[in-house]
């Protein structure tokens, strides 16, 4: 934890492994332009520093402004090689037996499709992807209402997703783990909570998840847990979100159906535990001021219902 | 003094009373407006400054909310960027460069005089609406379609939107101004490669406002033709396109910042040739570098673009080219520390401000070479680095040579010293304080925290480095304080200043502080770079020129022969007018259409009445003084 | 002890063109306007270039009006420079007259232009197209509207007076500027009529 989330120069993939290199080379490359060119102006001065030691001659003074000058052109150049053969590097990235998503983003959260050939067989979760270590992932990105841009720092650098339009970003894990992303476009009033996960594992532990996923909801087993689905049913949600397996069918907030799978709620907001889903479907304006979420005037029976029967959703 | 200067004086002083107040078109009195008000504005960018710095120094902090907050960085850029920044670059410029180039006057005041209050208004109205809670909430740079008709609810895209228009007309105003009286009015001798460095970058830049702002002039009023009346530029769902909107954006963006670089540049120059009294080495190289920067600065908007998934191979372009660009300001600092070469320094205030240009610009310009690395950028890019960068840039580049030429110049405008020991105070503070809240948030951006959030979580590891630069954001406050302190106190009772208490080389310094009305008697000539420094009694002064009307000289564009002498215009309260009811139509527009065939017809009144000749006489008796001869001699004058 | 002197008692009070004070604020003028035509005109390409179809699915604009209109301001130059001529000969009466002349096209292709827009067979609010469309004619009939309004006065200034010799020098640089929004109608015209048709 502490610095090592959502850095960039914690990389965990081999593009943003590159990305740090070519900073750390420009970092030191600055480092010593910038002492020189300080050293250079308190030598100068400290010439000075009792009386005026003369001009010199324009012909020396020339001479050594066109050196720094030609020297400065050198390294820049030489950046510029440096630059251009980390994008090629990124750019490289085979994308043979990609696994191909689509994240569409939302304000303020992020809805992620698993595209398959056969429609029966894609997932639509929200807020997390689960992705296996080692295989190059192709995720296209789109965006419903205003521009946002999709940055898991760890990984890659940052891809915008601008409505009208389709971009692409390819990553690839390297090592198991959690990587926290976040949305880098100003979008509105809940900017700022607009997280989301990416969750590398073994390949293994990876299909078995993707397979998990597509199952709809389980039906109710309790009569507190049938009352729960009702109030999905009948009430509000339905109309924004999708539960498959029940009629509940809106596509205006994230997909609901295994919900509880998920570690954090409201797009990386708060954790996802029986507490904090039910301060949030209460009054989701106060942990998320200017969220889309309206409060639903549920009875304290009516949420203690529903909590539950979204705590069934694995 | 003598019967000349007081008929001088009597012939060009503003005209007295309240109505001569507003009547007033002196350059140097319209020039002091816009540096008062431009300062006033920084002020109100700097609160909004303090207030995020508290709001981020704590995670999941709740001193403000995020429609607040969302609120407040948009006032704060678009504060700093249209009604700070150049404002006051442009300012400094209407105060000193009719001085610096020996004339009597600015070209085309009462236009002048209308580029102020136009810009007064148009701050007014942007704080007047943010007070009403109408204030503009996108960011400013306004991206749609955030802030389009759908998504921009309400009035707030539309009043940043016209808070453009009132703040490009502005500039362009007194972009025109400008190079009309760099290019006509210089003293003979005053060829154009003779002419001082600031100067010069203001011609430079003066170039640049004309050609960036109406990029951004268009930009806006698409916008609100698309939020008022139903047009589809930035519609995807009808043949529009968002990226439209950057494109349009940034062409005007970049050459934004160069606007408001150069002529800080020209600052550095003129202060560290002052205060190490040496003549600037490399004139002409630094003229070449001014020109070669606007130029590059044109074509790289699109650094500004780079995560937007455009193709590869016309962004490698712009990578090259923002690289490029900093081969010009590296030949200028390289030009400076020969100029300083062994030089005895004067290290009062103005220097100090000059010396950190160095420490701290040069970090930004190297944080600049990692931006435009395409895949450096794509991780850096719309986090706390590009934060960090831009105040790098703008701070040490501009505001610390604006702060250094404000010193320097305070005495010429006011005839007292600021005191040096406040001034020095200040300077520490305010370099101490910079580097404390700047620093860190290369660090934050590096490690994951992107721009425009109006809190973080706990468990992501910023909050320390938050809390030091909110630490140092109130260092930069009280340092300001300090410096504005300065300038309260020093006003009544600072040293007396006389001519020239810096011993500087250019033609301000050579009449009085502040100076009188008609700028010099008599009118200066010059033959080099450093008038003070190379006059002898030899060189020749101007004579011929009226002094019981208002007449000014008018030189020729490259080697300031002289040319014919003009009358100028008298002050006028016209522009003021024009100015109201412009300022009428502009609100008016934002709310509905029609107020812009409205408002035509009293702005059209305006016009006439400013334009209408107050003198002179019937056309049938002119007609036979021309039939009969009597007019200026043909071949002077063809 | 007296100082060398320049003496310029004897230069003329007013110069016409580049030397003089007026023509580089219209100048300055001309290079605004025209970098506002430009950046309208590249918005127009970038959005056609986006599009499969341009118009979509619309016809062009019909060319009988925007063509007339063409030949109008074309012709209207001719008025135009006789007015400036007789200024700078300071033929007071001369230049009345040609001004007069030249605003009878002014009216006339203000009054065409209202067709023109009746014509364009799409509306500003109908998509992208229509948008730049408009935008692009509006842009321009803001500044025949103003050359127009502009010249009146100047007119009425000429007619009723008070009037000095230095009018001379307002309304020959008035004639640049009708110059300008002549030949910036030039490739606007070509961009609303034609761009359509050769797609």
């Amino acid at each position: 934890m502490g610095q090592a989330i959502q850095s960039a120069l914690n990389p965990t993939g081999i593009q943003a492994a590159r990305i740090s290199d070519l900073y750390w080379l420009m970092f030191w490359t600055s480092t010593v332009v910038y002492v020189a060119v300080l050293i250079a102006l308190t030598v100068a001065i400290w010439r000075g520093r009792r009386s005026d030691a003369g001009e010199p001659s324009r012909a020396t003074a020339a001479k050594w402004v066109t050196a720094a000058t030609a020297i400065s052109i050198v390294t820049l150049i030489g950046l510029l090689f440096a630059s251009v053969a980390t994008g090629r590097a990124m750019g490289s990235l085979s994308t043979e037996n990609a696994l191909g998503i689509e994240v569409v983003g939302y304000q303020w959260w992020w809805s992620v499709k698993y595209k398959n050939p056969t429609p029966s067989l894609e997932v639509t979760t929200a807020n997390e992807l689960h992705v296996p270590v080692g295989r190059p992932i192709a995720i296209s990105l789109k965006a419903f209402d205003v521009i946002h841009s999709f940055w898991v720092p760890n990984l890659h650098g940052k891809v915008d997703l601008i409505p009208g339009r389709e971009n692409l970003i390819t990553l690839q894990v390297d090592r198991a783990g959690v990587y926290r992303g976040q949305c880098a476009e100003y979008c509105g009033l809940q900017h700022a909570h607009m997280a989301f996960n990416i969750i590398a594992e073994e390949s293994d532990a990876f299909e078995r998840w993707l397979t998990a996923q597509r199952t709809p909801a389980p039906p109710p087993s309790s009569p507190e847990l049938t009352s729960g689905l009702a109030v999905v049913e009948r009430g509000p949600c339905q109309m924004c979100h999708t539960i498959r397996g029940t009629t509940a069918g809106g596509r205006f907030g994230p997909d609901l159906t295994h919900v509880a799978t998920r570690s954090t709620l409201a797009s990386g907001t708060v954790p996802n535990t029986p507490d904090a889903l039910t301060s949030w479907i209460k009054d989701p304006q106060h942990i998320k001021p200017g969220t889309k979420m309206p409060s639903t005037g549920l009875s304290e029976q009516e949420l203690q219902a529903l909590v539950a029967y979204l705590q069934t959703l694995k | 003094m003598s019967a000349e200067t007081d008929q001088l004086a009597a012939t060009w002083q503003d005209p007295p009373g309240l109505l001569g107040w507003f009547s007033a078109v002196d350059h140097k009195t319209i020039g002091i407006r816009f540096i008062v008000t431009a300062f006033g504005f920084f002020i109100l960018g700097g609160l909004e400054a303090a207030t995020m710095r508290l709001q981020l120094a704590r995670p999941d902090n709740g001193l403000i909310g995020p429609d607040l907050y969302n609120q407040i960085f948009t006032m704060h850029g678009t504060t700093m960027m249209f009604l700070f920044a150049v404002p006051l670059v442009l300012a400094f410029g209407v105060y000193f460069v009719p001085l610096m180039v020996g004339a009597r006057a600015m070209a085309l005041p009462r236009l002048l005089a209308f580029g102020y209050w136009i810009y007064l208004f148009g701050g007014i109205f942007l704080y007047v609406m943010f007070a009403l809670n109408i204030g503009p909430d996108q960011g400013w740079f306004s991206y749609v379609p955030l802030a389009g008709p759908e998504y921009g609810i309400g009035k707030r895209a539309d009043v940043w939107a016209q808070l453009i228009t009132f703040t490009e007309v502005s500039g362009l105003i007194v972009a025109i101004c400008l190079v009309t009286t760099i290019f006509k009015l210089r003293a003979p001798g005053m060829s154009l490669n003779r002419i001082p460095l600031f100067v010069w970058s203001e011609l430079v830049t003066s170039f640049m406002v004309i050609f960036a702002m109406p990029s951004v002039m268009i930009a806006s009023t698409t916008l609100i033709l698309d939020r008022l009346v139903g047009t589809h530029f930035y519609n995807p769902a009808d043949g529009g396109d968002p990226i439209l909107w950057q494109h349009l954006f940034w062409f005007f963006g970049h050459p934004e910042v160069y606007i408001i670089f150069l002529p800080a540049q020209g600052i550095m120059s003129m202060l560290l040739s002052t205060f190490s009294h040496r003549p600037v080495f490399g004139h002409q190289a630094l003229m070449l570098s001014l020109t070669a920067t606007a130029f590059i600065g044109f074509g790289v908007w699109v650094h500004h673009m780079f995560a937007t998934g455009l193709p590869q191979l016309g962004i490698s372009f712009f990578t090259a080219a923002s690289i490029m660009i900093v081969i010009p300001t590296g030949v200028q600092i390289f030009c400076w520390i020969a100029t300083l070469w062994g030089a005895r320094i004067r290290y009062d205030t103005p220097m100090l401000y000059a010396l950190a240009f160095f420490v701290i610009f040069i970090i930004g310009g190297l944080t600049g070479v990692m931006l435009a690395s395409v895949p450096l950028d794509l991780q850096v890019h719309d986090t706390f680095f590009v934060v960090a960068h831009l105040h790098y840039v703008l701070i040490g580049g501009s505001v610390f040579p604006l702060l250094g030429g404000f010193h320097y110049w305070f005495p010429k405008m006011t005839g007292r010293m600021l005191s040096e020991r406040l001034g020095k105070i200040a300077f520490a503070l305010l370099f101490i304080g910079f580097n404390l809240t700047f620093f860190p948030q290369h660090v934050l951006g590096l490690h994951g925290m992107p721009r425009r959030v109006y809190t973080y979580p706990e468990n992501m590891g910023w909050g320390t480095l938050n809390l030091l630069a909110s630490t140092g954001a109130v260092t930069m406050f009280i340092a300001l304080c300090i410096y504005l302190a300065n300038v309260i106190i020093s006003r009544r009772s600072g040293a007396i200043a006389g001519e020239n208490p810096w011993d500087a080389p250019t033609l301000e310094w050579t009449t009085s502080s502040p100076p009188p009305a008609y700028n010099f008697s008599p009118l200066p000539t010059v033959t080099g770079t450093d008038p003070v420094w190379e006059h002898t009694d030899e060189v020749p002064i101007v004579v011929g020129v009226a002094s019981e009307c208002r007449e000014v000289l008018v030189t020729h564009v490259m080697d300031a022969e002289p040319d014919h002498k003009k009358e100028w215009p008298e002050p006028s309260i016209w522009p003021l007018w024009t100015a109201l009811v412009i300022t009428g139509l502009f609100i008016g527009s934002i709310f509905t259409p029609w107020a812009v065939v409205v408002g035509a017809i009293p702005a059209t009144f305006a016009m006439v009445g400013w334009f209408w000749p107050k003198r002179g006489q019937s056309p049938e008796a002119l007609i036979r003084r021309l039939e009969a001869g009597d007019h200026p001699p043909l071949e002077q004058v063809l | 002890m007296s100082r060398p002197a320049i003496d310029v008692s004897e230069l003329p009070p007013l110069a016409f063109g580049h030397r003089g004070i007026v023509w580089w604020a219209t100048m300055g003028v001309i290079a605004i306007e025209g970098a506002m035509f430009v950046l309208v005109m590249v918005t127009y390409l970038y959005l056609k270039g986006r599009s499969p179809h341009w118009p979509p699915g619309f016809f062009p604009p019909d060319l009988r009006w925007g063509t007339l209109n063409t030949i109008v301001l074309l012709a209207s130059t001719v008025p135009n420079q006789f007015a400036k001529s007789a200024a700078e000969k300071f033929d007071l009466r001369g230049a009345r007259f040609w001004l007069v002349v030249a605003l009878a096209f002014a009216l006339a292709f203000n009054i065409i232009r209202i067709f023109e827009f009746r014509t364009l067979n799409v509306w500003w609010d109908s998509n992208a197209y229509g948008s730049v469309t408009w935008t692009l004619l509006g842009l321009h009939t803001t500044h025949i509207l103003t050359d127009f309004i502009d010249s009146c006065v100047l007119a009425g200034v000429l007619y009723f007076g008070p009037v000095k010799a230095s009018l001379m020098v307002d309304l020959s640089e008035n004639s640049l500027y009708w110059y300008f929004v002549v030949l910036a109608w030039l490739p606007i015209y070509a961009l609303i009529y034609w761009a359509p048709r050769l797609a």
